[in-house]
């Protein structure tokens, strides 16, 4: 096998450069694949899809007839990332995470940023993730986001954006983890040649992270994952995230509130619980403060957790940051609250409310990409070139009809990386997310979930419209210490915020 | 440990004993019809009767065959206890509580569930069935080893083997009925040299054959039931789970051997000292089909009382101490 007939097809590819050669980040690699005997590469892509069904590492599809279970697609050619390109990538995500933390404690109390005029008012309380049972709560240690995962994509400029936030607790990162394992078994030469930073720590950071959280004075604190169950998508991974952080994996009807405290249901009675990192939506948690009609969740949860009992991860109501409206804000936000430019882009993005922005939308639909407000998972999109002009006018009518629902971006050309199509080497577009846990500091997971469109042209890298992923290697060539790391701007923010935040409390 | 995930792992054992239990069956069964002589005795109806689920037989297949009972007894996922739907529940139950037994554990039941299923698919599990039963006793045994070598023998073990020895327990009291049952349709066959081989293949059915040999030689129906109802230290025999499941249930509640702080623990207690003091002379005096009918709703009892103690839903008492709060 060479890289000679792959065609990288105009697009920026992650592992080969314009000359056709492999870039030198990705060398090693490179070298191990083309050493490699004709059809090995497809014999390991086979081995890894047998140990995936056999670790039952599967997710359930909706709708499908129980016990459907699917795996999520695995390509075994990684996406590799340079140390000097992660080392930015880190420290964009520090800056927006922070900074995004003060916007959403600044919504729920002061509002300055609404007096100040940086955001409109209205758009804040249209938004569906914004949460007024949240207004004046002062959430442990002053931390809202305290997981998020962050998509990225790059541009044929070569240039990396952000494409989403995901501050509502986002899934994925089993994968990481997972996809991690299987390729040290299918490429152990090529991690003893390249120096690749290790993931596997994540769930230690995580439950620093969660503990970090316990209220006041509460040794040794009872964490615990909560889980819609076992038929949830994502059930693979809360139990494997509860496993690997070794506390327990909830449900619901394994939690009550009693007399002002979280207990949970034990073969010896009943035991307090301090941390709740929850995998239910805000509308779900609690029955009492949202929606009435969830059996998913523990009645009376948020009065224990505004009275400072127990602590939730991620905070209710971080979801107003996820409006792809506001989100067309964060550059803004980061300049009000750090006076500082982010250093990751957004893709540039048309507020359809604004009108000079809907008049363009309107005029250059056929050549946009229209996201609505509030969907995800690739649902309530138009990509405007792959559209015939009758879908682009029915657009054209709903976004008239509720511009605060629209926003506009240009068509991105995704970047690619080889992957095994048939048995050769085809480019397909990746984005990545990386995963930030924000506790005592913030932490970036050198890494993260590479998803790859694995349609042929698809843009769309959605598990459930088509898509998988890959491994993410984040190269530690130039690797630094956290202490090497210097006074970082952002950390040291970080600190004096949280120093802020909890004198505040106590 | 959580109730839900107590009741989760007592469950995992009990679907993944139950399943071994229906290959060991109808494995012999499959045996016994070799040696009928002449076909004579085609006798299927049994092992559906000691199930229990002969009325859904009956709605669904009709006849007793031989391919309508062993699709029933292994394939039929309508038969919440065919083979293959004992393994999907242990599977699910394994699956809720993935984060509590090993990974090794979950990759045994995993690649179980996924054979069975396999051969229900490709229909080809009945091509050689004597080895499809071996390879589903096996991946049992093997998921009894796994568990045993890779799980802290704590509260949740100690929640897996009580499911899975009064699972036993009750399943090798039907595979002993089964004969029970056989005996009523051929009196004139007692005492002839196919019942010796009908008596040899329920102690093949237990893996008991040559530990029977070993402790008792000659093949006799009272020394059979000695040795199934009765034995101390044969593993399969129902005096022995019953005293395993009640090693285990003391350790989990942490009440001493002997005395007794809920309803589980008093039925057990109580059965675990009846089978001590039991004689077989009583036994068949009384009937041995009516004695076992009693043992199993019996073992029913303790599983109920197992359930109220550690797995009901309870609400705590608004005021009063709850449990164990730290601050």
């Amino acid at each position: 096998m060479t890289f000679e007939q792959y065609e990288t097809g105009g697009f920026f590819d992650e592992m080969i450069g314009e000359d056709g050669q492999p870039r030198s980040a990705a060398r090693p690699l490179a070298r191990n694949i083309l050493s490699l005997p004709p059809g090995e590469l497809v014999h390991r892509q086979q081995a890894a899809y047998r140990a995936l069904v056999q670790m039952g590492i599967t997710f359930n599809v909706y709708g499908a007839s129980a016990g459907v279970e699917k795996t999520l697609p695995f390509d075994l050619v990684p996406r590799i990332v340079p140390a000097s390109e992660w080392d930015r990538i880190e420290r964009g995500l520090r800056q927006r995470i922070f900074a995004l933390n003060i916007f959403i404690n600044d919504l729920y109390h002061d509002r300055k940023i609404i007096k100040d005029g940086v955001i409109p008012e209205h758009v804040i309380a249209s938004s569906k993730g914004f949460r007024p049972q949240c207004m004046g709560i002062k959430p442990p240690r002053g931390i809202w986001c305290h997981i998020t995962g962050t998509d990225l994509v790059r541009h044929r400029d070569g240039q990396i954006y952000v494409l989403e936030d995901n501050l509502r607790c986002p899934s994925g990162v089993s994968y990481v983890l997972e996809n991690r394992h299987l390729m040290k078994s299918l490429f152990p030469e090529v991690f003893a040649q390249s120096k690749i930073r290790p993931v596997s720590n994540y769930p230690i950071h995580l439950r620093d992270m969660l503990e970090f959280l316990a209220p006041d004075g509460v040794v040794g604190p009872r964490v615990v994952l909560l889980t819609p169950g076992v038929f949830n998508s994502a059930y693979f991974e809360h139990s494997f995230l509860a496993q690997q952080m070794g506390v327990e994996l909830v449900e619901g009807s394994d939690l009550v509130v009693s007399d002002g405290f979280v207990w949970m249901r034990t073969t010896q009675g009943f035991e307090r619980v301090d941390v709740i990192y929850r995998r239910i939506d805000d509308d779900f948690i609690d029955p009492e403060a949202f929606r009435a009609d969830s059996m998913l969740g523990v009645p009376g949860l948020m009065e224990v957790y505004k009275a400072g009992n127990v602590a939730l991860a991620n905070a209710p109501g971080t979801g107003v940051a996820d409006d792809k409206v506001v989100y067309a804000y964060v550059p803004r936000i980061i300049k009000y609250y750090l006076g500082e430019d982010a250093i990751l882009p957004n893709v540039p993005t048309y507020i359809c409310e604004e009108k000079k922005d809907l008049d363009y939308v309107l005029e250059h639909l056929p050549e946009l990409v229209v996201k609505a407000a509030h969907e995800s998972g690739g649902n309530g999109m138009l990509v405007g070139p792959h559209s015939t002009s009758e879908i682009c006018a029915e657009f054209a009518e709903r976004i008239k009809a509720n511009p605060r629902n629209y926003i506009a971006q240009p068509t991105l050309a995704l970047s690619r990386v080889p992957t095994l199509c048939n048995g050769a080497l085809e480019g397909r577009h990746v984005d990545l997310r990386p995963y930030i846990l924000y506790g005592k500091d913030i932490f970036v997971l050198p890494g993260g979930l590479t998803r790859v469109a694995l349609k042929k042209g698809s843009l769309v890298v959605n598990s459930s419209q088509g898509g998988g992923t890959k491994d993410t290697w984040v190269l530690a060539d130039n690797i630094l210490t956290e202490s090497d790391r210097g006074p970082e701007a952002v950390q040291m923010q970080t600190q004096t915020f949280n120093a802020q935040i909890q004198g505040e409390i106590s | 440990m959580l109730s839900r995930v107590a009741d989760s792992i007592y469950w995992m054992s009990r679907y993944v004993e139950r399943a071994e239990n229906v290959a060991r069956f109808v494995d012999v069964n499959l045996n016994l019809m070799l040696d009928a002589p002449g076909g004579a005795g085609q006798q299927w109806q049994p092992l559906v009767a000691t199930t229990g689920d002969h009325e859904d037989f009956a709605k669904r297949f009709g006849k007793a065959t031989q391919h309508n009972v062993t699709q029933f007894l292994t394939f039929d996922r309508e038969n919440p206890n065919s083979i293959i739907s004992c393994l999907r529940a242990a599977r699910e139950s394994a699956r809720s509580v993935r984060e509590i037994i090993s990974s090794e554990m979950w990759l045994q039941l995993n690649k179980f569930y996924l054979q069975v299923n396999d051969a229900a698919e490709s229909g080809k599990g009945m091509e050689s069935p004597h080895d499809f039963f071996s390879s589903v006793k096996l991946s049992s045994h093997l998921f009894n080893g796994v568990t045993d070598a890779t799980m802290t023998h704590g509260e949740a073990w100690n929640f897996s083997r009580l499911g899975r020895k009064l699972e036993r327990a009750d399943k090798t009291s039907r595979i002993l009925d089964v004969k029970y049952f056989i005996l009523l349709r051929s009196a004139a066959e007692v005492g002839t040299a196919f019942d010796d081989v009908q008596w040899a293949a329920v102690l093949r059915s237990t893996s008991a054959f040559e530990m029977y040999r070993k402790r008792h030689g000659r093949i006799s129906p009272k020394g059979i039931a000695q040795f199934l109802l009765l034995d101390t230290e044969f593993p399969r025999a129902i005096r022995y789970c019953l005293e395993m499941a009640r090693r285990s249930l003391h350790a989990i509640s942490g009440t001493p051997l002997g005395s007794f702080k809920n309803n589980g623990e008093k039925q057990l207690g109580q059965l675990c000292s009846d089978l001590a003091y039991a004689h077989l002379d009583d036994i068949f005096a009384g009937g041995l089909h009516e004695y076992l009918d009693d043992l199993q709703t019996r073992i029913n009892l303790v599983g109920t009382g197992i359930f109220e103690t550690f797995f009901a839903r309870k609400v705590p008492v608004s005021g009063q101490p709850h449990g164990k709060a730290r601050s």
